[in-house]
C-alpha cells in the first residue's frame, strides 16, 4: 500500500528534489552500460537527431508551483509548501508575447494556477487578446477547496476558458490513491458544477477535457478506449459529461521517478518506455511546437525540461528576450525522460500525438 | 545457469524465440496479436480472459503481463480478482465433476 505524500520532495530535502540528481539517474545505469539505448541514439536511428523546434503554436505558462494537493506522481513536485509564484510583472511580459506571437494556444498550468494571487487578472487580460484556444489546467479540487474559489466555473465561463482537468480513474480508490484522500469526491462535485454552467455538454462551446495518467508503473492504455470507459462510468454513476480524454504517460522525473525507484520499478518502467518507442511519435512531440515559461519567466522546451532545469538552447532564454525567429529551429534539449513522450501513441499535454 | 526456473527479465526476451525458428515464431506472434485485437469481444474483455487463463495455467510470465495489461486498460483490482475466481471456479469444478466418474465406478463395483 502506498503511503500518501504530504510534503514535496523539496520540503523534505530529498536528493531527488535536485534536477542534477534526476538527470544523473537518467544517464547512468542501464543507459550507461549499453543495456538500453539513450534517447539520442534511438532518435538517431531514424535520422531524427537533433530534434528541432518548428513554428510556435502553444505557449504554456507555469504560473507557480503552489498547489492544494500533493499528488503521488507530480512531475512539478508541487504542493502547499512550494512558494514559487509568478509575479504580475512577469505576467505582463508574457502578455506582450501572447499579443505578438503566432501561437494559437495559451496553456496555463502550475501547481494549481488558480492559487496565484494574480491569476484572475492574468486570465482577464489574456482573454482580451482573443487567442484561439485558452486552456487552464485545473486540478478540480481547487474549485471546492475554499469559498473564494467556488465561483471559478462561472469565471472560466465568462472568459471562455478551455478547462483541462486531471482525473486518474472513474473509481474513488484509484483516484484517491494517486491524488490524496477525498480528491475523488471533490473532483466529482467540481465536474458537476462545471457541467451545471454548461462545461463539457455535447453541443457546448465550453470545452471540458480530462487528463488521465496511470496511477502506477505502467503505461496508459488506448486513449479512445479509455475515453469510452470514462464517459460511460462517469455518466452512469454521476451524470457527468466531458468532451475528450487525454491519456498522458508519466515521465520518469521528480516524484514519479522517486516512486519508481522506491518501488523497484525504475528499470522495468524504462524498458517499457524504450520497448514502446514509436518513431512516428517523435515527429509530433509537443516540444517541437510548444514553449514552456517558468514562474520566473525562463524559457524551456517543455514543462518537464523546466522541472529538470534544462533551459532552451537559444540566445533568448527569458520571456523578456522572446524572439520567435530566434527560437524557431532551435535544437530541443533531450535526455532519457523524453522516451515518455514517444512511447506507443506518444504523449503530450494534449494527449496522444501519433 | 540461472538459479531459478523463472526470471522476470525473461519475459522481455519472449520475442527472441523467433531467432531459432523464424517462420513459426513470426506466425505465432502474428496470430497472437490478431487474437487480442478488438473483435466481437473487446480488447478489455480479452485481457480479463487472458488474466484468468494465466492463473489456471499458472504461468508467472502471463500473470505479470496481463496484470499490467489490465492496469493499462483501467481494469480495477476487483474486476481482476473476479476474473481469477472464474478461472478458479472452472478449475475446481473440473476437479469435482470427475467425482461423478468416481461415483459411477463405485456404483458399478460395489453398488
Amino acid at each position: 500500500m502506498t503511503k500518501l505524500k504530504t510534503q514535496s520532495l523539496h520540503k523534505k530535502g530529498s536528493d531527488l528534489a535536485q534536477s542534477n540528481k534526476q538527470l544523473e539517474i537518467l544517464s547512468n545505469g542501464i543507459f550507461q552500460n549499453g543495456e538500453l539505448p539513450t534517447f539520442k541514439d534511438k532518435i538517431s536511428e531514424t535520422s531524427q537527431f537533433p530534434l528541432k523546434a518548428k513554428k510556435l503554436e502553444i505557449l504554456q505558462i507555469n504560473v507557480g508551483y503552489m498547489c492544494n494537493q500533493v499528488c503521488e506522481h507530480c512531475h512539478v513536485d508541487a504542493g502547499p509548501d512550494r512558494k514559487e509564484i509568478m509575479t504580475r510583472e512577469t505576467m505582463q511580459q508574457c502578455l506582450e508575447v501572447i499579443k505578438n506571437s503566432g501561437a494559437h494556444t495559451l496553456d496555463l498550468t502550475g501547481g494549481a494556477p488558480e492559487m496565484n494571487p494574480d491569476f484572475r487578472w492574468f486570465v482577464e487580460e489574456a482573454a482580451k487578446v482573443g487567442i484561439k484556444d485558452f486552456i487552464v489546467r485545473s486540478n478540480l479540487t481547487i474549485i471546492r477547496a475554499n469559498k473564494k474559489y467556488y465561483d471559478l466555473p462561472e469565471f472560466f465561463k465568462k472568459h471562455n476558458v478551455h478547462v483541462v482537468s486531471s482525473m486518474p480513474h472513474w473509481t474513488r480508490g484509484k483516484t484517491d490513491k494517486q491524488r490524496g484522500d477525498g480528491v475523488f469526491d471533490k473532483s466529482i462535485k467540481a465536474l458537476q458544477e462545471l457541467n451545471a454552467v454548461g462545461y463539457g455538454m455535447p453541443d457546448s462551446n465550453l470545452r471540458l477535457d480530462l487528463v488521465y495518467n496511470p496511477s502506477g508503473a505502467f503505461l496508459p492504455g488506448d486513449q479512445m478506449s479509455m475515453e469510452k470507459d470514462f464517459k460511460k462510468a462517469l455518466m452512469e454513476d454521476f451524470g457527468i459529461q466531458f468532451h475528450n480524454l487525454f491519456a498522458i504517460t508519466n515521465l520518469p522525473i521528480s516524484r514519479f521517478l522517486d516512486y519508481l525507484i522506491a518501488s523497484e520499478n525504475y528499470e522495468d518502467y524504462m524498458y517499457q518506455l524504450v520497448d514502446a518507442y514509436n518513431p512516428a511519435a517523435v515527429a509530433n512531440v509537443m516540444c517541437t511546437n510548444t514553449l514552456s515559461v517558468s514562474w520566473d519567466g525562463y524559457l524551456f522546451d517543455c514543462d518537464f525540461n523546466q522541472m529538470l532545469e534544462l533551459p532552451v538552447n537559444s540566445k533568448a532564454k527569458h520571456i523578456s528576450e522572446f524572439n520567435e525567429e530566434l527560437l524557431e529551429g532551435r535544437n530541443i534539449v533531450i535526455s532519457q525522460h523524453c522516451y515518455g513522450c514517444t512511447a506507443g501513441a506518444g504523449s503530450s499535454c494534449q494527449g496522444v500525438v501519433a | 545457469m540461472s538459479k531459478t526456473y523463472y526470471d522476470p527479465a525473461d519475459l522481455r526476451k519472449f520475442g527472441k524465440i523467433t531467432e531459432w525458428s523464424e517462420e513459426l515464431g513470426n506466425k505465432f506472434f502474428e496470430y497472437y496479436g490478431k487474437v487480442f485485437e478488438e473483435g466481437a469481444l473487446s480488447a478489455r474483455e480479452k485481457s480479463l480472459i487472458a488474466l484468468a487463463v494465466a492463473h489456471t495455467e499458472q504461468c508467472p510470465y502471463c500473470i505479470d503481463a496481463y496484470t499490467k495489461d489490465g492496469l493499462q486498460r483501467g481494469v480495477t483490482k476487483e474486476e481482476m480478482m473476479e476474473a481469477i475466481h472464474v478461472g478458479a471456479a472452472i478449475k475446481s469444478g473440473a476437479t469435482l465433476v470427475h467425482g461423478v466418474q468416481m461415483m459411477n465406478k463405485v456404483n458399478k463395483l460395489d453398488g
